[in-house]
């Protein structure tokens, strides 16, 4: 049985913790705000560049046209790009990322390909660095960025271009956390390299293209990457603020029922001293 | 005036939606402005500024770099890398613009050297335009 003093200790322990995890719930409800904020405010544009970039790729000859559309006609080797949160504290978030990555990574491994992996974010890559250790190009730390702007998501684009134009791999995938709700992160794997394209829009009108149609695409397609990247970032940023908000939800209520339960014994404990020392009194008065 | 739907968005926020008069684009080729019921047309864009009369005839500049204009029967969209309301716009902003570009033009190789410079020459025209 724990003395009285212990108990006192353990119990001042356990609320000074639920303030920590409470004041680290509140700062995740606010950035969470401005997460969903920004990624809400990227939505209209790339939803209009996936759009036209459908469009375009749609009037471009099957198997020709550049390479980042069409892919290099390989598929002998893959780069997963894994994009994790830089802290931990956030339940599950970062783990069911990597998991994802090292489910299809261990797939594609069994089928005899090869597989090449870039980590965006420290967490991801201290979990994937047990099982894949040599098949990590690079991990892209986003430490210091303060907030997600497309500026951040441009180099890890170019690097990702730069590596395919070098011929590192053939096809590229892309996982995060896709932001559903608060308590709902999906996460999500995305193909880069070829781009997966929605629906075709039959009624697209016959465009007069300035310079011309190829050139444009040629353009437009590192733009849609880098797009596609800062996208994932931003679903990324809210999730993880999501998740780290109900972890840290469930923290603290765990701390308070915690602390009541040991309130309530170390009230049991201060009573039944107190009757013992009555008892005592009272038998030692009797005896006299 | 007849007026059209006109979006200009650029990749954090949407900076004009609404109607619009007339929209002057400087596209690839050369500026070029969009009126209502326009051919579909869809344009790379050099760096420049873009003039919108709004449905009430009030004229709006964003300065912009990097992108397509998007003139479909639905109306015109703008996506824009980068988009700075003209007020905001300052010399800073600018000079920080053509430092990258000089960069550029430095990084390029020899069948991108042109494209560079041609953009570097066009932000410091710009910079004249506008005495800062």
């Amino acid at each position: 049985m724990p003395s009285l003093k212990e108990l006192r200790n353990r119990i001042a322990s356990v609320r000074s913790t639920q303030k920590i995890t409470k004041a680290m719930q509140m700062v995740a409800v606010s950035k969470l705000r401005r997460a969903q904020a920004a990624a809400e405010a990227a939505r209209p544009y790339a939803l209009r560049v996936e759009s036209v970039l459908t469009n375009l790729a749609s009037a471009a000859t099957p198997g020709e046209g550049p390479r980042l559309l069409t892919g290099s006609g390989a598929n002998q080797t893959h780069l997963l790009v894994v994009c994790t949160g830089e802290r931990g504290l956030c339940g599950g978030f970062n783990t069911a990322i990597v998991r994802l990555a090292r489910d299809k990574a261990t797939a594609l491994a069994s089928e005899g390909k090869t597989v090449k992996i870039v980590c965006v974010g420290k967490k991801g890559f201290e979990q994937l660095r047990r099982t894949h250790e040599k098949q990590i190009l690079e991990l892209i730390d986003l430490r210091a960025v303060r907030a997600i702007t497309y500026e951040t998501a441009r180099p890890i684009a170019e690097k990702i271009i730069g590596l395919f134009d070098s011929g590192e791999f053939d096809v590229c995938t892309l996982f995060f956390s896709r932001f559903r709700s608060v308590i709902s992160q999906i996460p999500t794997a995305l193909q880069l390299i070829p781009p997966e394209l929605g629906e075709v829009n039959d009624k697209a009108p016959s465009y007069d293209y300035e310079p011309d149609e190829s050139e444009i695409l040629t353009q437009l397609l590192p733009q849609a990457l880098t797009v596609r990247v800062y996208r994932a970032l931003l679903e990324n940023a809210a999730s993880f603020f999501g998740s780290q908000m109900s972890a840290m939800d469930n923290a603290t209520r765990n701390a308070g029922e915690m602390a009541k339960k040991y309130t309530l014994r170390y009230n049991r404990t201060r009573q039944a001293m107190i009757t013992k020392e009555l008892i005592e009194i009272i038998s030692g008065a009797e005896a006299l | 005036m007849a007026v059209f739907p006109f979006e200009l968005v650029s990749p954090d926020k949407v900076l004009f939606s609404g109607p619009a008069q007339a929209v002057v684009i400087p596209g690839h080729e050369g500026d070029f402005q969009v009126l209502s019921d326009h051919a579909p047309t869809m344009s790379a864009i050099r760096p420049g500024v873009v003039g919108v009369d709004d449905a009430n005839g009030k004229h709006h500049r964003v300065f912009v770099r990097g992108g397509f204009a998007d003139v479909n029967p639905l109306g015109l969209t703008i996506l824009a890398e980068t988009a700075i309301p003209f007020e905001d716009l300052n010399a800073a902003h600018l000079d920080q613009e053509i430092k990258n570009a000089e960069e550029d033009v430095v990084d390029a190789t020899e069948d991108q050297k042109q494209a560079a410079q041609e953009k570097l020459d066009r932000l410091r025209e710009l910079k004249d335009t506008m005495n800062l």
